[in-house]
Protein backbone atom coordinates (compact mmCIF):
# COMPACT_ATOMS: atom_id res chain seq x y z
CA UNK A 1 0.00 0.00 0.00
CA UNK A 2 1.35 3.42 -0.89
CA UNK A 3 1.88 6.03 1.80
CA UNK A 4 -0.90 8.13 0.30
CA UNK A 5 -3.46 5.30 0.51
CA UNK A 6 -2.22 4.34 3.99
CA UNK A 7 -2.76 7.90 5.23
CA UNK A 8 -6.23 8.12 3.62
CA UNK A 9 -7.28 4.84 5.22
CA UNK A 10 -6.02 5.77 8.69
CA UNK A 11 -7.44 9.31 8.46
CA UNK A 12 -10.90 8.07 7.44
CA UNK A 13 -10.69 5.42 10.20
CA UNK A 14 -9.96 8.05 12.85
CA UNK A 15 -12.67 10.33 11.45
CA UNK A 16 -15.25 7.56 11.55
CA UNK A 17 -14.75 6.57 15.21
CA UNK A 18 -17.35 9.04 16.57
CA UNK A 19 -19.57 8.43 13.53
CA UNK A 20 -19.69 4.67 14.16
CA UNK A 21 -20.39 5.17 17.88
CA UNK A 22 -23.31 7.49 17.08
CA UNK A 23 -24.50 5.12 14.34
CA UNK A 24 -24.57 2.19 16.79
CA UNK A 25 -26.59 4.35 19.20
CA UNK A 26 -29.00 5.19 16.33
CA UNK A 27 -29.32 1.47 15.48
CA UNK A 28 -30.22 0.68 19.10
CA UNK A 29 -32.70 3.56 19.25
CA UNK A 30 -34.37 2.74 15.91
CA UNK A 31 -34.73 -0.98 16.58
CA UNK A 32 -36.03 -0.40 20.11
CA UNK A 33 -38.72 1.96 18.86
CA UNK A 34 -39.79 -0.53 16.12
CA UNK A 35 -40.03 2.41 13.73
CA UNK A 36 -42.03 2.46 10.52
CA UNK A 37 -40.75 4.19 7.39
CA UNK A 38 -42.97 7.17 8.24
CA UNK A 39 -41.40 7.38 11.72
CA UNK A 40 -37.90 7.35 10.23
CA UNK A 41 -38.66 9.86 7.47
CA UNK A 42 -40.41 12.23 9.87
CA UNK A 43 -37.16 12.43 11.85
CA UNK A 44 -34.75 12.68 8.93
CA UNK A 45 -36.68 14.69 6.32
CA UNK A 46 -35.29 18.19 5.84
CA UNK A 47 -32.66 17.72 8.53
CA UNK A 48 -29.39 19.42 7.62
CA UNK A 49 -27.76 17.75 10.63
CA UNK A 50 -28.60 14.19 9.47
CA UNK A 51 -27.69 15.08 5.87
CA UNK A 52 -24.28 16.40 6.95
CA UNK A 53 -23.64 13.55 9.38
CA UNK A 54 -24.49 10.73 7.00
CA UNK A 55 -23.08 12.58 3.96
CA UNK A 56 -19.64 12.76 5.57
CA UNK A 57 -20.04 9.19 6.89
CA UNK A 58 -20.79 7.86 3.38
CA UNK A 59 -17.82 9.71 1.87
CA UNK A 60 -15.45 8.42 4.58
CA UNK A 61 -16.68 4.82 4.48
CA UNK A 62 -16.51 4.71 0.66
CA UNK A 63 -12.85 5.71 0.76
CA UNK A 64 -12.00 3.52 3.77
CA UNK A 65 -13.72 0.36 2.50
CA UNK A 66 -12.36 0.62 -1.03
CA UNK A 67 -8.76 0.97 0.21
CA UNK A 68 -9.28 -1.95 2.62
CA UNK A 69 -10.69 -4.17 -0.13
CA UNK A 70 -7.80 -3.14 -2.38
CA UNK A 71 -5.33 -4.35 0.25
CA UNK A 72 -7.16 -7.68 0.60
CA UNK A 73 -7.30 -8.19 -3.17
CA UNK A 74 -3.60 -7.36 -3.50
CA UNK A 75 -2.57 -9.77 -0.74
CA UNK A 76 -5.08 -12.62 -1.09
CA UNK A 77 -6.16 -12.71 -4.75
CA UNK A 78 -4.17 -13.41 -7.90
CA UNK A 79 -5.11 -9.94 -9.21
CA UNK A 80 -2.26 -7.66 -10.16
CA UNK A 81 -1.84 -4.44 -8.21
CA UNK A 82 -3.31 -2.34 -11.00
CA UNK A 83 -6.40 -4.56 -11.42
CA UNK A 84 -6.96 -4.57 -7.65
CA UNK A 85 -6.79 -0.79 -7.75
CA UNK A 86 -9.48 -0.58 -10.45
CA UNK A 87 -11.73 -2.99 -8.51
CA UNK A 88 -11.31 -0.81 -5.42
CA UNK A 89 -12.14 2.36 -7.37
CA UNK A 90 -15.26 0.68 -8.76
CA UNK A 91 -16.32 -0.40 -5.26
CA UNK A 92 -15.71 3.12 -3.94
CA UNK A 93 -17.85 4.65 -6.69
CA UNK A 94 -20.69 2.13 -6.14
CA UNK A 95 -20.63 2.73 -2.37
CA UNK A 96 -20.60 6.51 -2.80
CA UNK A 97 -23.44 6.52 -5.36
CA UNK A 98 -25.67 4.14 -3.35
CA UNK A 99 -24.77 5.88 -0.10
CA UNK A 100 -25.52 9.41 -1.30
CA UNK A 101 -28.71 8.12 -2.94
CA UNK A 102 -29.73 6.71 0.46
CA UNK A 103 -28.95 10.00 2.22
CA UNK A 104 -30.92 11.98 -0.38
CA UNK A 105 -33.81 9.54 -0.11
CA UNK A 106 -33.97 9.85 3.67
CA UNK A 107 -33.37 13.57 3.99
CA UNK A 108 -34.53 15.35 0.85
CA UNK A 109 -37.26 13.25 -0.79
CA UNK B 1 6.73 -20.26 3.83
CA UNK B 2 9.01 -21.64 6.55
CA UNK B 3 7.65 -22.93 9.85
CA UNK B 4 9.25 -19.94 11.58
CA UNK B 5 7.42 -17.64 9.18
CA UNK B 6 4.00 -19.08 9.97
CA UNK B 7 4.30 -19.87 13.66
CA UNK B 8 2.59 -16.57 14.60
CA UNK B 9 -0.59 -17.85 12.92
CA UNK B 10 -3.23 -18.77 15.47
CA UNK B 11 -1.78 -16.46 18.12
CA UNK B 12 -4.24 -14.08 19.79
CA UNK B 13 -2.90 -10.98 18.01
CA UNK B 14 -2.79 -12.71 14.62
CA UNK B 15 -6.40 -13.73 15.25
CA UNK B 16 -7.28 -10.13 16.19
CA UNK B 17 -5.77 -8.86 12.92
CA UNK B 18 -7.59 -11.56 10.95
CA UNK B 19 -10.93 -10.80 12.61
CA UNK B 20 -10.40 -7.10 11.89
CA UNK B 21 -9.76 -7.82 8.23
CA UNK B 22 -12.63 -10.31 7.79
CA UNK B 23 -15.12 -8.10 9.66
CA UNK B 24 -14.13 -5.19 7.40
CA UNK B 25 -14.60 -7.34 4.31
CA UNK B 26 -18.02 -8.53 5.52
CA UNK B 27 -19.08 -4.94 6.22
CA UNK B 28 -17.87 -3.84 2.75
CA UNK B 29 -20.06 -6.58 1.22
CA UNK B 30 -23.04 -5.62 3.40
CA UNK B 31 -22.83 -1.85 2.83
CA UNK B 32 -24.17 -1.72 -0.76
CA UNK B 33 -27.20 -3.76 0.35
CA UNK B 34 -27.70 -1.48 3.37
CA UNK B 35 -27.53 1.66 1.21
CA UNK B 36 -29.85 0.11 -1.39
CA UNK B 37 -32.49 -0.65 1.26
CA UNK B 38 -32.33 2.86 2.70
CA UNK B 39 -32.64 4.22 -0.83
CA UNK B 40 -35.99 2.43 -1.16
CA UNK B 41 -37.56 5.48 0.49
CA UNK B 42 -36.71 7.60 -2.59
CA UNK B 43 -40.30 7.35 -3.89
CA UNK B 44 -41.98 7.39 -0.47
CA UNK B 45 -42.01 5.02 2.45
CA UNK B 46 -44.09 2.12 1.10
CA UNK B 47 -41.18 -0.02 -0.16
CA UNK B 48 -39.11 0.70 2.93
CA UNK B 49 -42.08 -0.23 5.10
CA UNK B 50 -42.43 -3.54 3.25
CA UNK B 51 -38.75 -4.26 3.90
CA UNK B 52 -39.06 -3.30 7.59
CA UNK B 53 -42.00 -5.71 7.94
CA UNK B 54 -40.00 -8.46 6.20
CA UNK B 55 -37.04 -7.81 8.51
CA UNK B 56 -39.22 -8.37 11.58
CA UNK B 57 -38.48 -12.10 11.74
CA UNK B 58 -36.13 -13.96 14.07
CA UNK B 59 -33.53 -15.02 11.51
CA UNK B 60 -33.16 -11.48 10.16
CA UNK B 61 -32.88 -10.11 13.70
CA UNK B 62 -30.10 -12.59 14.43
CA UNK B 63 -28.36 -11.48 11.24
CA UNK B 64 -28.72 -7.85 12.36
CA UNK B 65 -27.18 -8.83 15.69
CA UNK B 66 -24.27 -10.32 13.75
CA UNK B 67 -23.84 -7.07 11.84
CA UNK B 68 -23.81 -5.07 15.08
CA UNK B 69 -21.12 -7.46 16.35
CA UNK B 70 -19.07 -7.04 13.16
CA UNK B 71 -19.37 -3.24 13.27
CA UNK B 72 -18.39 -3.08 16.95
CA UNK B 73 -15.46 -5.46 16.66
CA UNK B 74 -14.20 -3.69 13.52
CA UNK B 75 -14.43 -0.35 15.35
CA UNK B 76 -12.54 -1.65 18.40
CA UNK B 77 -10.01 -3.52 16.25
CA UNK B 78 -9.44 -0.34 14.25
CA UNK B 79 -8.95 1.67 17.44
CA UNK B 80 -6.37 -0.92 18.52
CA UNK B 81 -4.48 -0.47 15.23
CA UNK B 82 -4.59 3.34 15.51
CA UNK B 83 -3.30 3.22 19.09
CA UNK B 84 -0.50 0.76 18.23
CA UNK B 85 0.62 2.87 15.26
CA UNK B 86 0.41 6.29 16.89
CA UNK B 87 1.31 5.80 20.55
CA UNK B 88 4.01 4.07 22.54
CA UNK B 89 3.79 0.29 22.71
CA UNK B 90 2.13 -1.01 25.86
CA UNK B 91 2.09 -4.54 27.18
CA UNK B 92 -1.23 -6.30 27.42
CA UNK B 93 -2.10 -6.18 23.71
CA UNK B 94 -3.63 -9.65 23.95
CA UNK B 95 -5.81 -8.55 26.84
CA UNK B 96 -6.98 -5.51 24.84
CA UNK B 97 -7.81 -7.71 21.86
CA UNK B 98 -9.75 -10.05 24.14
CA UNK B 99 -11.53 -7.06 25.70
CA UNK B 100 -12.53 -5.85 22.21
CA UNK B 101 -14.09 -9.23 21.41
CA UNK B 102 -15.86 -9.34 24.78
CA UNK B 103 -17.29 -5.82 24.47
CA UNK B 104 -18.48 -6.62 20.92
CA UNK B 105 -20.18 -9.80 22.12
CA UNK B 106 -21.88 -7.86 24.96
CA UNK B 107 -23.09 -5.12 22.58
CA UNK B 108 -24.42 -7.82 20.22
CA UNK B 109 -26.14 -9.62 23.11
CA UNK B 110 -27.77 -6.41 24.40
CA UNK B 111 -28.95 -5.66 20.86
CA UNK B 112 -30.55 -9.10 20.53
CA UNK B 113 -32.21 -8.81 23.95
CA UNK B 114 -33.71 -5.45 22.93
CA UNK B 115 -35.06 -6.59 19.55
CA UNK B 116 -36.58 -9.88 20.74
Amino acid sequence: MSVRLYLWQRATAALMVPFVLIHIAVIFYATRQQMTAADILSRTHGSAAWASFYGVFVAAVSIHASIGVRNILTEWSPLADRAAGWCAILLGIVLALLGFHAVISLVLM
Amino acid sequence: MSAAGTKHRGSALWLAAMIHRLSGLALAIFLPIHFFVLGLSFHGGAKLDAFLRWSDQPLVKFAEGGLVFLLTIHLLGGLRVLVIENFDWHDGQKRLAMLAATVSAIVCFVFLVRVF
